[in-house]
């Protein structure tokens, strides 16, 4: 050990301005770490890569089968609406829920805190390795639907966008939130079923909402999921009324602020209920 | 670097005004966990250049105190300032010129040293380079280990280049040297005194109170939440008696002992004739005391005489022999 040499920038000061807006470098800076750590956890890898593949080649096997139950929706964009489905609830929202307990149940997020980078910063650090992953999926899955099922060409673009990118951002945020509930990173494999389970039945991806009961739908239409897969539908097939460009807009109001109410849910959760330490027994 | 002794606390003087030399300021700072209260009260100030040490025994508040000191959380009442702000409102401002080194913060265990140390470079707004601070931590030979196969003492070290990392202004050491061996403990102290030349200012917390009299140039002890004794170790000495004892030789019966000149109390175990001797004039008492046993040739075994020293303090205020007289004092720590 030695001593430092005099540090020769302690004198430049801080600017003012910069200090407390978010901070992409320092994103970048934590969600480089992220990258390496979820390469290294094979079990995360293997549950982001892999899963959701098996998940949509088994779908895509019952949707081939049950022609009736895809209505309007041609069976790829059925297909390519579940691949979405499933990368939500796989790579977003179980792996983020495991990923931010880790880090809390390592006292990671606690020296986090003693740094320069804000809550906001940190969180969103955390969920870069799942949400590029998740894009991904989502690209290489159209790139195929395109090539080898005749995937149509989309209604309305706008839609799609909104709602994959709304849907990332609901399951970063219910992620966080659920972390309250989740004691440690085996527990994580049961406090995440209740949403795993209620999106991926409810959300009118798997079960169409055409096949259940008005009352259900209705119900169902509410759950953080059902927004994005209507506004995928309407996106790419103008819905179950095939309409058009400038049709989609008008449908799509109400599952925009379905999915605009979980995102404030959601962040008012995760600011309430969100721990930056293990809990002391 | 002699700083102006200070005694808050103990003695309530007016918190002083602010002025710039002093970069950390607390005015009467309390913090309370629910009916808990863990920090009553508190002022101290630290100057620029200054190391500033707080003692005390586990649970008498040292930690508390410090967490509100770095923003890490907000005092029940009280005011705090650090370079001119307040840590935990205006935190944007305040740490980017802070370094914080945890009592027990974690790691990624997968990533790798150098790896840990960009991520935490990458944050900071005016970090130093990555090599030298691993070098000063003397952790160049583990730069691509994994976190998690570093043993204890290197994960100590890797704490503390973290908190060097942003070139600090104020360096926060919560138990910087615990778990160190005593070769990476002096090294620590060594790295420590040269941020000090720097014009660094520390504030450190610590078990060890021969760490505290090698770094610090003022110190408080806390118990029950209370400062209760606070200066140079000098002044906090100073009000401690000093201690002779050795062993009553045979056939001396303890009435025999002679009347010291200085002396508090003189006590004999009965069971192995041990004697303590506690006095204010530790030079006049031992003369006197070697003026009676010398002509009468007597061997006085295991003779030592010993100044007052912080060990000395710190057990009168860990046995309760100081502690205040606050009526709060009595009723909530019972």
């Amino acid at each position: 050990m030695s001593t430092l040499s005099p540090s020769i920038n302690r004198s430049s000061s801080i600017n003012r301005s910069s200090v407390s807006r978010l901070s992409l470098r320092r994103i970048w800076g934590l969600g480089r770490a992220e990258f390496t750590l979820f390469w290294r956890n094979k079990t995360a890898v293997v549950n982001a890569l892999v899963l959701p593949l098996v998940m949509v080649g088994a779908y895509a096997f019952y949707a081939r089968d049950n022609e009736s139950l895809t209505g309007n929706t041609s069976i790829s964009v059925y297909i390519l609406t579940g691949t979405v489905v499933f990368v939500l609830l796989l790579v977003v929202y179980y792996n983020l829920v495991t990923a931010y307990v880790a880090r809390r149940e390592e006292l990671m997020l606690k020296r986090l805190r003693t740094g320069e980078a804000h809550d906001g910063e940190i969180l969103a650090a955390g969920a870069m390795p799942a949400v590029v992953v998740a894009l991904a999926q989502v690209v290489v899955a159209v790139g195929i639907g395109a090539a080898l099922l005749d995937l149509p060409v989309p209604v309305n673009v706008v839609l799609l966008l909104v709602g994959l990118l709304g849907g990332i951002v609901v399951f970063v945020l219910l992620a966080a939130a659920s972390t309250a509930f989740t004691s440690n990173v085996e527990f994580a494999q049961i406090s995440t079923l209740p949403v795993l389970m209620v999106c991926a039945f409810g959300s009118g991806a798997l079960i169409p909402f055409s096949a259940l009961p008005d009352a259900a739908v209705q119900v169902l239409r509410f759950i953080p999921l059902a927004p994005v897969v209507e506004l995928l539908q309407l996106g790419w097939v103008g819905g179950p009324d095939g309409v058009g460009f400038a049709e989609a807009f008008v449908q799509a109001r109400k599952p925009v602020a379905i999915l605009v109410g979980w995102i404030v849910f959601g962040w008012l959760a995760q600011r309430r209920w969100f721990r930056w330490e293990p809990r002391r027994s | 670097m002699e700083a102006s002794p200070r005694i808050d606390g103990v003695v309530k003087v007016p918190v002083q005004s602010s002025t710039a030399a002093n970069v950390i300021e607390l005015n009467n700072v309390s913090r309370r966990y629910g009916s808990f209260e863990a920090v009553r009260g508190v002022s101290f100030s630290v100057a620029k250049g200054e190391l500033f040490a707080l003692l005390g025994t586990n649970g008498a508040g040292k930690t508390s105190t410090v967490e509100v000191v770095e923003g890490l959380s907000r005092p029940s009442s009280g005011e705090v300032r650090v370079l001119g702000h307040d840590p935990y409102t205006e935190r944007a401002l305040v740490r980017p010129r802070i370094g914080i080194m945890l009592q027990e913060a974690g790691f990624a265990g997968d990533l790798t040293v150098v790896e840990t140390m960009r991520m935490w470079a990458g944050t900071a707004s005016r970090p130093r380079p990555v090599p030298e601070v691993m070098a000063a931590v003397a952790l160049e030979h583990k730069a691509s280990t994994q976190v998690k196969q570093l043993s204890g003492g290197e994960r100590r070290r890797l704490d503390l280049a973290l908190a060097l990392l942003g070139s600090p202004e104020v360096l926060f050491l919560d138990e910087p040297t615990t778990g160190l061996d005593p070769e990476s403990r002096r090294n620590t102290w060594q790295l420590i005194r040269g941020m000090l030349a720097e014009g660094t200012t520390v504030l450190l917390t610590t078990h060890y109170l021969e760490e505290a009299e090698e770094l610090a140039d003022r110190l408080a002890i806390m118990h029950a939440g209370h400062i209760v004794a606070a200066g140079t170790v000098a002044e906090v000495v100073a009000a401690h008696p000093a201690r002779i004892t050795f062993q009553l030789p045979a056939g001396v019966a303890p009435e025999a002992l002679p009347t010291l000149p200085g002396a508090r109390s003189v006590h004999c175990d009965p069971t192995n004739g041990a004697v303590e001797i506690r006095t204010d004039a530790l030079q006049e008492s031992l003369a006197a005391l070697l003026a009676w046993a010398n002509p009468a040739g007597l061997v006085l075994p295991r003779l030592q005489a010993r100044s007052a020293s912080l060990e000395e303090a710190f057990l009168s205020v860990a046995d309760g022999h100081m502690s205040l007289a606050d009526p709060q004092t009595e009723k909530v720590s019972a």
